[in-house]
C-alpha cells in the first residue's frame, strides 16, 4: 500500500475547530472538561488521549507579511495539530507489547485490545502526542481514521475542513502540493513560510513526518519542538553514556575502597 | 478563502480583530455605531476624486434625476431632513420626491408611506407622468441627485472619519483607494456583511450607504460585485421571501392595511406601480389568493381577499413583547427561536413570557424560553417564584433538518433541497407536519360552522398528500403549490411571467414561481460545477426565474456590449434580437438597448433599454431614495441611542425617527460623557456556538471548545479597571448586570475618538441558564430601541461599565439595579448627585414624542 498522511497548511486555517469536532464525533471521544483556559480561543489546550486534533491560537506581537492589522504590530496564527505518524515513531519503538503497529498505509496505529497501559510510549513521543486515558488506563492517539481508510474514505478532520487547510493523500503527492504552495506564498511576499517535517532531510530526528505542516513562525510558537528526535536514535549514545557512567562508578568505588574511611577522617 | 486564493484583497472592518481579520489583508478597527461616517467618507472620496464609474452612474442610477425644490438636507437643518413632523415624530416624505412626479413607488420598503391610498389620486395608479424630462445628464443641475450627494457628504473628510470612527486617515485612505482601484470596467468589488450590521437604530441606512458606494463604483448587477448579507441561520432569506414578518405576504407583497377596507381594488391601487415591474402586481396577489383559497376564491368575492387579516398597527417583535409584558396577549408560538436569550433585553422578554396564558415552544431541547419559569435569573434571584407564574408551557420536540425534507434558501436566493435521511425520533415532528396537522384539526373543528367569521378557515385549501409513519405532508407538494399551476388542469406554470390576474393561475409565492417547472423539483438539481459554466445554473434553483445575479442587465454597457471581456456576463445579441449570456438575463428578453418608451407608455412598456433596475418604477439604481424609507432619503451619521460621545456633525444626536419604548422596565442611558457608563458594549458570535445556544451548548464537543461566558477587553482597559486575565468581571448597563470571565487581548483596540481614548467591550451572546454549559446572558444588557424602517433592535451597541469580580449573587443587587434604573429622571438625578455637574444629553429627548408610552 502507499504512504498516506496529512499536509496541514496553517495559512489556510480559519480556526473553526471543525476538525476537532469531526474527529471526536467520528471516533466517539469524550470531552476534556469544560474549562475556560484564557489561552486565546483555545480551551482544549493540547493534544491528548481524548483530543486527537487540536487547533492552536497564537496571538503574536508581530505582524504577518502582507497583512495590515489596525491594532498595531499583531497577528493571530491558527494551526491544527495532530499526531505526526513519524517515519521513526518513538511510541511504536518503545511499545513492549506490540500494541502499536505500522499499518499498510504507513501510519502508526495503537491496537486498543492489545495495549496494556504500561505508558512507555508516552515518554517515547518527542511531540507529547500520545497519552493515557484516566478512565481506562490505555494509550490513545490519532488513528489517521484507520477504519475510514479501510473503506476508502478520507479521515474525518480532512473531510470536514472547509478551507482545505488539512489535506489528506499520498505523502509524495502532498509534498508536491506543499512545495508548490510554498513557492506561491514566497512569490506573494510571505517569505517567512516554510515546511515543517516534510522529509527526512528536514527532520532527521523523526525520519520525516507523515503529517507535516506549513508554518510562518518558529515551531516553538505553535508548541512544536524545533528539533524532535525519536529517543531510540539516541540509544547508542545512551548506552555509551551508561558505559561511561558505569566505568566512572567503578572508578569511584575503587577509589573509595582504597581511601581511608570518611568517618575516621572527620575525627 | 476562495476569493483570497484567487488573489482578491480582503478588507475587514470590525471593532474587534477576529478570526476573519486573521484571514484578511487589511483589518480596520472602528467604533461601534459609526459606520455611516466611515462609508460616507468613502462616498466623499469617490466623488471628490472623480473615481465614480461615470457611464454607469449617468445611465443606470438616478444621479441625473432632479429633486423637488422643497427638499432640504440635514446640512441645512442641523441634522433633520425636510418634512420632519415633531408632533408625530416622523417624516412627511413629499419634499423628497422627484421634480414633476406625483409620488414614486419604491421597489421595496414602505410603499404606503407615499400618499395613501392610491397616490396618484382616486382611481389612478401612481407616477403616471413620465420621468425623462426631469433629468440632467450633465450632472450639473444644483438639484440633481449627483450634486445633492456631493453636498451631503462634503463634511465626511478623512479627518472627520477619524473624529467619529476612531480610524486614522492613513488606514481610511488605504481602504478607500483599494476599493476604487478595484472597481470599474475590468474589475468589481463586493461588500459582505454579517447581519449585526443591520442591528442599529440606523441599520437600514448602513446598507443604503454601502449601496451608494456600489452604485457609484458600478459594482451592482455585475459578476463579483454586489452587497451580500451573510445570514446567521439556514434559510433566513427564505423566511423573508415566504415571510415570518407581520407586514409582508409571500413574495414581498405588502400585508393589507385596515385602511384599504374590504377591497382588493384599493389594495392593488395602493401597491401597484404604473411603470416598471411592479405594474404586474395584480397577477401576483390574485395567484396567491387562488393558491390559498382554491375554488372558494372567485372574481365576485375579490378572490377571498377579505380572508386575510388586516394590519392595524405595529405588530413587530418588540412591540408584541412589550404588550405581552403589559398583559395584553394570551398566547405565543415560539418555533426555532430562543427570545429569552437571543433577543435584546432578556428580562423584559421573560417578563412578557410570565404574563401569558399559554406558550408553545417547538425546539430540540428544553431551552431557556421554555424553562424561564423554573430556572430563569428572576427565579434564581428570588424576584419571582414559579408559583406566581400562570403561563402554561407546551413543549413540542422538533425534528432536525436531517429528519425532514424541504428547501433552504440561502443569501444568494438559491433554493437548495435537502432530503430526509432518517425518521425523527420519539415525538419529534417537522414544522410542516405540525402546522399541517394543526390546520387540519382546526378545519375539522370549524367544518360544521356556518358563521361567516369562520369562512377563512373553512375555505382554506389544505389538501396536501401525507406519507410515512407520522403522516407527514409531502414537502414537494407544498413546493409545487408555491411554484404555481394553471387552475383548470393543475399543470405547473413555467414561471411568474405566465401568472394571470383573472384567477386562472395559482402560485403561493410569485418570485418562487418556476421552482417546480415541468413538474420537476428544480431545487433538487445537483449537477457539479465541473460539468457546467462557473455560474452553475443547474445547481439547485434561484429566484427569480433561476437568475443567479439580479439586475444583470447592468453587466453590459448601455449599448448592450459587455463592459469588458474580463467581466462579460449578460449582453445583447443583435443578430438574434435578444439578450443572452452566462446567466438568465434579468431584463425583458427582446428589449433592445436602443428602445425608449413613449411619453404615455405604462407597465413593462415603460422600461427603457437602459433601465437595468426593473423593479424600480424609473428603472434606475437609487443613490437618493425619494420614497420607501422613513428616516431620510440619504444616509447620515447619527449616534446610537446610547453613546459615549456627542454627535460631531449636528445637534441632532440620534436618528430622530427611531422607535423608542419608553417604559419603566426599559430604561435608556441617554447621557454622553457619563463616567458611570463610560464604555461601549457590543455583542458578537463565536464559531463554536450557534446563536442562543440551543443547538450547541447542549453538546459536549462544542461546549468544551467555548465553555464559559467571557468578555474581550483591551490591555489598556484591563489596566484601568484592574481586570485580571482569566478572572471574573461584572458588566453593567442601565438595565442589567452580568458576570463573565475576562479575556484580555490585543485583538481589542483602544481607539482615539474626538481626541480621547475610548474603550469597547466585546461580549459573545451564546450563554443562558439551561444546557450543558451555562452563563449570564449578554443580551440582557441591551434595550428595546429600533430602526424605524424594519424595526430591527439596536442590539450591537450600548453604554456600560465593567468592574473586576463577580456580581452579587442574591436578588438584592438586581433589585437595586432595577430600582436605580427605574427611569431617566432617577438616573440623571443619581448621576447629578454623584458628579454634581449635570450630565450632557441626560433626560428625555426633545425630538420624539412619547407615543409609545403605555397608557397604564
Amino acid at each position: 500500500m502507499s504512504r498516506m498522511g496529512f499536509f496541514t497548511d496553517s495559512t489556510l486555517c480559519i480556526g473553526c475547530k471543525a476538525c476537532e469536532v469531526a474527529c471526536k464525533q467520528w471516533n466517539q471521544l469524550p470531552d476534556d472538561g469544560f474549562v475556560f483556559t484564557g489561552l486565546s480561543y483555545d480551551n482544549t489546550a493540547h493534544l491528548g488521549a481524548s483530543t486527537w486534533r487540536h487547533v492552536a491560537f497564537v496571538e503574536r506581537d508581530k505582524p504577518l507579511s502582507q497583512q495590515r492589522a489596525g491594532v498595531g504590530d499583531f497577528s493571530w496564527l491558527l494551526s491544527s495539530d495532530v499526531c505526526k505518524h513519524c517515519e521513526r515513531a518513538g511510541c511504536l519503538e518503545n511499545c513492549p507489547t506490540g500494541a502499536i503497529v505500522r499499518t499498510e498505509f504507513n501510519t502508526v496505529y495503537v491496537q486498543p485490545d492489545i495495549c496494556n497501559g504500561c505508558g512507555y510510549c508516552i515518554v517515547g513521543c518527542p511531540f507529547g502526542v500520545i497519552d493515557r486515558r484516566e478512565d481506562d488506563g490505555r494509550a490513545w492517539k490519532c488513528t489517521l481514521c484507520y477504519d475510514r481508510l479501510k473503506d476508502d474514505l478520507e479521515p474525518a478532520c480532512a473531510k470536514s475542513c472547509p478551507t482545505d487547510s488539512i489535506l489528506f493523500g499520498e505523502i509524495d503527492e502532498l509534498r508536491d502540493v506543499a512545495r508548490a504552495r510554498l513557492s506561491t506564498l514566497h512569490a506573494q511576499g510571505v517569505g517567512e513560510a516554510y515546511l515543517y517535517g516534510a522529509s527526512a532531510e528536514d527532520q532527521p530526528g523523526t525520519g520525516g513526518l507523515n503529517a507535516f505542516f506549513l508554518l510562518v513562525d518558529r515551531p516553538e510558537v505553535y508548541n512544536l519542538p524545533p528539533d524532535p528526535i525519536a529517543p531510540q536514535l539516541k540509544q547508542g549514545d545512551a548506552w555509551r553514556m551508561v558505559g561511561v557512567g558505569a566505568l566512572a562508578m567503578a572508578a569511584v568505588t575503587l577509589f573509595a575502597a582504597f581511601s581511608p574511611p570518611a568517618s575516621r577522617r572527620l575525627r | 478563502m476562495e476569493a483570497r486564493r484567487r488573489g482578491a484583497t480582503i478588507i475587514h472592518v470590525d471593532p474587534r480583530f477576529t478570526r476573519t481579520s486573521a484571514m484578511a489583508n487589511v483589518h480596520v478597527p472602528i467604533r461601534v455605531g459609526s459606520d455611516i461616517a466611515f462609508l460616507g467618507g468613502i462616498v466623499r472620496y469617490i466623488l471628490n476624486n472623480e473615481r465614480h464609474f461615470h457611464e454607469y452612474v449617468v445611465n443606470y442610477t438616478n444621479a441625473a434625476s432632479i429633486i423637488s425644490d422643497e427638499f432640504r438636507d440635514v446640512e441645512d437643518l442641523d441634522g433633520l431632513f425636510s418634512g420632519w413632523d415633531p408632533e408625530h415624530g416622523k417624516y412627511e416624505v413629499e419634499s423628497w420626491q422627484y421634480e414633476g412626479v406625483d409620488s414614486i413607488v419604491p421597489a421595496a420598503g414602505h410603499k404606503e408611506a407615499v400618499g395613501l391610498p392610491g397616490g396618484g389620486g382616486p382611481g389612478r395608479p401612481r407616477q403616471e407622468r413620465r420621468l425623462a424630462e426631469e433629468r440632467d445628464e450633465t450632472l450639473r443641475h444644483p438639484r440633481c441627485v449627483f450634486q445633492i450627494l456631493k453636498r451631503h457628504f462634503a463634511r465626511y473628510t478623512p479627518e472627520m472619519v477619524e473624529q467619529i470612527c476612531g480610524v486614522p486617515p492613513d488606514q481610511f485612505l488605504h481602504v478607500a483607494e483599494t476599493l476604487c482601484a478595484n472597481s470599474g470596467r475590468d474589475r468589481t468589488s463586493a461588500f459582505a456583511y454579517a447581519v449585526g450590521w443591520t442591528q442599529h437604530s440606523v441599520g437600514v441606512q448602513y446598507i443604503r450607504t454601502a449601496s451608494i458606494i456600489q452604485l457609484l463604483l458600478g459594482n451592482m448587477g455585475r459578476p463579483g460585485g454586489g452587497i451580500l448579507a451573510l445570514r446567521g441561520h439556514a434559510s433566513i432569506q427564505g423566511s423573508t421571501d415566504i415571510p415570518t414578518l407581520y407586514d409582508l405576504l409571500p413574495g414581498y407583497l405588502p400585508m393589507p392595511h385596515a385602511t384599504y377596507g374590504a377591497d382588493l381594488a384599493r389594495y392593488i391601487e395602493a401597491n401597484q406601480a404604473a411603470t416598471g415591474w411592479w405594474s404586474e402586481f395584480p397577477k401576483y396577489i390574485v395567484s396567491l389568493l387562488k393558491a390559498w383559497y382554491g375554488d372558494a376564491a372567485t372574481k365576485d368575492n375579490d378572490f377571498c381577499f377579505n380572508h386575510i387579516p388586516k394590519v392595524t398597527g405595529d405588530h413587530s417583535h418588540m412591540t408584541t413583547v412589550a404588550q405581552m409584558a403589559d398583559g395584553k396577549l394570551d398566547g405565543y408560538f415560539v418555533m426555532g427561536e430562543n427570545p429569552a436569550v437571543g433577543s435584546v433585553h432578556g428580562s423584559l422578554q421573560r417578563k412578557g413570557l410570565r404574563k401569558l396564558k399559554w406558550l408553545v415552544v417547538r425546539d430540540f431541547v428544553l431551552l431557556e424560553t421554555a424553562d424561564f419559569w423554573r430556572t430563569g435569573p428572576e427565579i434564581e434571584s428570588g424576584e419571582v417564584s414559579p408559583e406566581e407564574i400562570g403561563t402554561e408551557v407546551f413543549f413540542m420536540p422538533a425534528a432536525a433538518h436531517t429528519e425532514k425534507s424541504g428547501d433552504f434558501t440561502n443569501t444568494q436566493r438559491l433554493l437548495q433541497w435537502h432530503h430526509k435521511a432518517v425518521e425523527p425520533q420519539g415525538d419529534a415532528r417537522s414544522e410542516l407536519g405540525f402546522m399541517y396537522h394543526l390546520g387540519r384539526r382546526l378545519k375539522q373543528l370549524y367544518a360544521a360552522s356556518t358563521d361567516p367569521k369562520d369562512a377563512p378557515i373553512r375555505d382554506l385549501r389544505w389538501d396536501y398528500p401525507t406519507e410515512g409513519p407520522h403522516d407527514e405532508p409531502n414537502a414537494e407538494a407544498v413546493l409545487a403549490e408555491i411554484s404555481g399551476y394553471t387552475v383548470s388542469d393543475g399543470k405547473p406554470v413555467p414561471g411568474f411571467a405566465q401568472l394571470a390576474a383573472d384567477g386562472s393561475t395559482a402560485s403561493g409565492c410569485w418570485i418562487y414561481s418556476g421552482a417546480y417547472r415541468d413538474g420537476v423539483n428544480q431545487t433538487a438539481r445537483r449537477r457539479p460545477r465541473t460539468e457546467q459554466s462557473y455560474v452553475a445554473p443547474e445547481w439547485a434553483w434561484s429566484w427569480p426565474a433561476n437568475r443567479r445575479l439580479l439586475y444583470n442587465r447592468a453587466s453590459a454597457a448601455p449599448d448592450g456590449t459587455p463592459w469588458s471581456e474580463r467581466k462579460k456576463y449578460v449582453w445583447w445579441d443583435a443578430g438574434q434580437g435578444r439578450w443572452t449570456g452566462l446567466d438568465v438575463p434579468d431584463f425583458i428578453a427582446d428589449r433592445a438597448p436602443s428602445y425608449r418608451p413613449g411619453e404615455h407608455d405604462l407597465g413593462t412598456r415603460s422600461i427603457s433599454g437602459i433601465d437595468p433596475f426593473i423593479m424600480q418604477a424609473d428603472g434606475k439604481g437609487w443613490l437618493f431614495a425619494p420614497s420607501g424609507l422613513l428616516d431620510g432619503p440619504l444616509p447620515t451619521h447619527y449616534e446610537p441611542q446610547e453613546s459615549i460621545v456627542q454627535n460631531f456633525l449636528y445637534r441632532q444626536q440620534c436618528n430622530p425617527a427611531r422607535h423608542e419604548w419608553r417604559r419603566r422596565d426599559n430604561p435608556y442611558h441617554r447621557a454622553f460623557d457619563d463616567p458611570r457608563f463610560p464604555y461601549l458594549l457590543t455583542t458578537f458570535r463565536l464559531t463554536e456556538h450557534h446563536t442562543a445556544g440551543g443547538m450547541s451548548r447542549w453538546l459536549s464537543w462544542l461546549s468544551e471548545l467555548q465553555p464559559e461566558m467571557f468578555c474581550e477587553v483591551s490591555p489598556a482597559l484591563a489596566a484601568d479597571r484592574g481586570l485580571r486575565h482569566g478572572g471574573w468581571a461584572t458588566v453593567t448597563t442601565a438595565r442589567a448586570e452580568i458576570e463573565c470571565r475576562v479575556l484580555v487581548t490585543r485583538r481589542m483596540a483602544s481607539l482615539r475618538v474626538g481626541g480621547r481614548r475610548i474603550e469597547q467591550i466585546g461580549l459573545p451572546y451564546h450563554w443562558g441558564y439551561t444546557g450543558r454549559v451555562r452563563g449570564d446572558i449578554a443580551n440582557d444588557l441591551f434595550a428595546f430601541v429600533a430602526d424605524p424602517n424594519v424595526l430591527i433592535p439596536e442590539s450591537k451597541v450600548a453604554t456600560g461599565n465593567i468592574t473586576a469580580g463577580r456580581r452579587a449573587q442574591a436578588g438584592a443587587a438586581r433589585r437595586r439595579q432595577l430600582a436605580m434604573a427605574a427611569g431617566d429622571a432617577t438616573m440623571a438625578e443619581a448621576a447629578r448627585r454623584s458628579h454634581e455637574a449635570p450630565l450632557r444629553g441626560a433626560g428625555p429627548p426633545l425630538d420624539q414624542p412619547s407615543i409609545l408610552e403605555p397608557k397604564s
